[in-house]
Formats: structure tokens, sequence, C-alpha cells
């Protein structure tokens, strides 16, 4: 039996975690949940827990981001109760991704839409014979 | 396929990985193997003696010990790996010299497989982020789709 855990964090206008939380407790699966600041946590099988949160995608399919945790929710190594608060590890991690979600939630909007976005070009690098007269005209005589 | 996934325990590329048909080889799977083992010799993170000596496939003894203990996690996804996604210098992955190192070494042997690779940046704007999505959707549709498990 594959017992994992799932965190989805949410990023979006029209669903709370607590919405999250009631379709999951719908669902009655056997799973553990727990809702937090940045979303819900979802420990159980393997299957059942990708099941439920492929179900739960569909509520914000844009707004919904989901990746696997190591450490179960409430793990009293990690849980902040039990090391006396600061920031958990992984934190700073989410932190900075979550600033850049809802980029990426109009990008992955503008994929379905079928927009193909303009190539970059990319800075060529300063040719050496470029830099040599610079440095020739540069020079004081 | 089996997306290899830097940095390593990335939500963004994680989930853009899962959501196009494919599974991210992340850092949190083996965390996971470590921290539900049966019996722990040392909670939370059950890095054994014997877990530095996995390390040893890919640096000399005289490599700090951090290095060799971060390898034995990073090994066994370097090993299932079938192609990688990696952002270029993401300023999250910065940290100690044993990080650092450890950073270097896997973006080199993931390099020195040979496996189809994707190198980014992290978006800063609406714009990156459009090329970044759609950069990893058409990387990700020229793999062929996952096994189911």
């Amino acid at each position: 039996m594959d017992t994992i855990t799932k965190m989805a964090v949410i990023n979006s206008t029209k669903v709370l975690p607590s919405d999250v939380i009631i379709k999951l407790y719908e669902s009655k699966a056997d799973v553990m949940i727990k809702e937090t600041c940045f979303g819900v946590m979802v420990s159980g099988e393997r299957q059942v827990v990708d099941k439920l949160l492929s179900e739960i995608r569909k509520m914000d399919p844009y707004g919904i981001f989901i990746k696997e945790r190591g450490f179960v929710p409430g793990e009293p190594h990690r849980c902040r109760a039990t090391r006396r608060g600061g920031a958990r590890p992984g934190f700073h991690m989410l932190e900075t991704e979550d600033k850049l979600l809802p980029h990426i939630a109009s990008a992955l909007r503008a994929l379905d839409k079928g927009e193909v976005p303009p190539k970059k070009q990319l800075k060529k690098k300063l040719d050496i014979e470029k830099l040599k007269q610079i440095i020739n005209e540069a020079e004081v005589s | 396929m089996k997306v290899f996934i830097y940095p390593t325990n990335s939500l963004i590329l994680s989930d853009l990985v899962e959501r196009f048909g494919h599974e991210p080889l992340a850092i949190m799977q083996e965390i996971s193997k470590k921290v539900r083992t049966q019996g722990l010799d040392s909670p939370p993170l059950n890095i054994t003696p014997e877990d530095p000596k996995f390390g040893l496939k890919y640096a000399a003894v005289e490599v700090p010990s951090g290095v060799r203990g971060r390898m034995s996690l990073f090994d066994p996804l370097i090993s299932k790996a079938d192609a990688a996604i990696i952002v270029r210098d993401p300023v999250v992955a910065f940290g100690c010299m044993g990080c650092a190192r450890t950073n270097e070494l896997v973006n080199f042997l993931i390099r020195a497989k040979k496996i189809p690779m994707l190198d980014l940046d992290y978006p800063t704007s609406e714009e990156d982020a459009k090329e970044f999505v759609f950069k990893i959707s058409e990387f990700l549709k020229s793999l062929k789709p996952a096994a189911a498990k």
C-alpha cells in the first residue's frame, strides 16, 4: 500500500481552502485532510489521493496547483506547533513560487486558448573584435 | 515518461509536468520514503551512515559528507530520469556550499546523461510566464506519455 501526501496550493479568485475542504469531506474518502493558509494537504493511499485531487483541480483548473509532500500533515518534526514557530522547511520555496502562480495561471489560460507567445530574441554576447575596438578607441594616446 | 525537475521541490514544475501527463521526479518522493520507513534510526530524516556511501557513486570520499548525503537522495531521481526540465540559477536554491556543490553536481550529471532536456529561466512577468508554460507544454508533448501506475 503506497501512502502519499499531496498539497494543493490555492491561488484562485473563486475557490477558498474552506470550499475545497468541504468538497473533500463530501467525498467521504479514507484520507487525512488539513486546511492551511495556502490551501490543503491530503494524505492517504496514492490512487485515492490522486483521484480526489484531480476532482478538486476541476473546481478551478487555473487556480489550484498540486505537488507531492514528503511529510504527513502535523508531522511533529516539521510542524511549527511543536518546533516553537519559525518558517517550516520548504516555506521559502512555496512563498517564492506562490508569487508567480497568477502569471502561470494566465499563461495556462492563454495556452488553452491556443495563443503562441512571440519568440524573444536572445541577447548576443559582445563580440571579441568589437570589444577590442572599444578598448582601442578608449585608450588615451 | 519520468521527468526530472530542478529545483527538485518546485511546485510549478511538479504541477505542470503532472498536468501535461507525465510523472515528475521530485525530491519530496525520496523524502517521503525516508520519513515513512518503519523504525527510523535518526528521525525526522532517516539518513544513516549507509547513505553517504551511496553518494560515493558520484563524489569522492574527501568531498564533504553533506554533498554525499544529499546525493544519496538525488541518486534514485537521476537514475530514473528519462527527461529533465531545468530552471537556470533559481534564486531560491541559494544556500550553503553543500547545497551549491550538490546543485552543480546534479546539473552536471543530468547534462552528462544526454537525455531530452529543457533549460529555462523563472518567469518574472506575465509575458515570460506565457513563454515558460508554452515551452514546457511543447517539450512535454514531444515526449512519450507516462505509463499508468
